[in-house]
């Protein structure tokens, strides 16, 4: 880990820390990433322009950093069939636990939330012992 | 001007989700390879330690920011503030959090981060968000919950019970 690994990092978080802190600010609200999302499944909720253009940000920055910065675009994935099952897991992992790394780790955390400190302590226990078992166990890559 | 006007809470939030994606990005978050090799604690000098600093700058700037911004007595765009109030430990909160911890070191990829890598155009990244969407789906179908939802009802008292049984199949 270099300095400008560490620079990175930091002002990395700092902008997701006020991302968070905009829509606190704007709408009152958690920037959960997952609960947004998932809110945009079934019928159309009460909120639905927030919770669209929020997560429409996230995938024009995506945009944004192939067309200007695409060193930052990483070079590597997992294959379609991990991303698949990673996914369906998130999702539903997400879902029974109300929150992600956003919602969970960012949010709950900076609000001193007992549940959100569990929940991230727990999350970042259980991803730890899966990278461990793909990686020294199966001695797979994972992301490749 | 008054569209304009009309139009800035969606503003702001397309502005937030996009502030969001450039923080996952700057801070490596949206590379899964750099994701795994974080929550790699065993790999001895391939650790990556980094990805811990952005959690602390993004608790630090938020933890400061929004207990400034929660003195306020209402939000900019809505009456009031809506956070999470519940302080219990239950099975779904740690079940759940498990086995996303579970997907997050399968794939390296959480939800924010699928998003930013989809609009990047990654292959892999549009299917995890496609199904992160059906896992989502399924967990509502498979666990409903008891409650109707956050909004009590507006319309008239109903004189007849309404069950609510559609997806109950536990």
């Amino acid at each position: 880990m270099n300095d400008s690994t560490v620079l990175l990092s930091l002002a990395g978080g700092a902008l997701i820390g006020l991302a968070a802190s905009l829509v606190l600010l704007t709408h009152g609200r958690v920037a959960g990433i997952s609960g947004i999302f998932g809110g945009l499944l079934g019928r159309p909720p009460a909120d639905f322009s927030f919770r669209i253009a929020f997560i429409g940000g996230l995938v024009l920055a995506g945009l944004g950093v192939a067309l200007l910065v695409p060193d930052l675009v990483p070079h590597t994935s997992p294959s379609i069939l991990l991303s698949a099952a990673a996914g369906l897991v998130v999702g539903f992992g997400t879902r029974l636990g109300n929150g992600c790394t956003s919602g969970h780790g960012v949010c709950g955390i900076s609000r001193l939330s007992q549940r959100s400190i569990v929940a991230t302590v727990t999350f970042m226990v259980t991803g730890a012992v899966t990278v461990y078992v793909v990686r020294h166990v199966f001695h797979a890559g994972g992301a490749s | 001007m008054s569209t304009l006007r009309a139009s800035l809470p969606t503003v702001s939030a397309l502005g937030a989700g996009l502030v969001f994606g450039v923080g996952l990005a700057l801070a490596g978050m949206t590379d899964p390879a750099k994701v795994q090799g974080f929550l790699d604690v065993t790999g001895g000098s391939r650790w990556d330690p980094s990805l811990a600093l952005v959690m602390v700058g993004a608790i630090a700037v938020h933890a400061a920011l929004g207990w400034l911004i929660r003195r306020r007595a209402a939000p900019l765009f809505v009456r009031r503030f809506a956070l999470p109030t519940r302080t219990d430990l239950d099975p779904k909160l740690i079940g759940g959090a498990a086995l996303f911890g579970v997907g997050w070191g399968m794939g390296g990829i959480c939800p924010g981060p699928g998003l930013v890598d989809l609009g990047s155009g990654i292959v892999p990244a549009l299917v995890f968000v496609i199904a992160m969407a059906v896992g989502m789906t399924l967990q509502r179908f498979l666990m409903p919950e008891k409650a109707a939802g956050p909004q009590p009802p507006q319309t008239t008292p109903q004189t007849t019970p309404t069950t609510t049984t559609h997806g109950a199949l536990s």
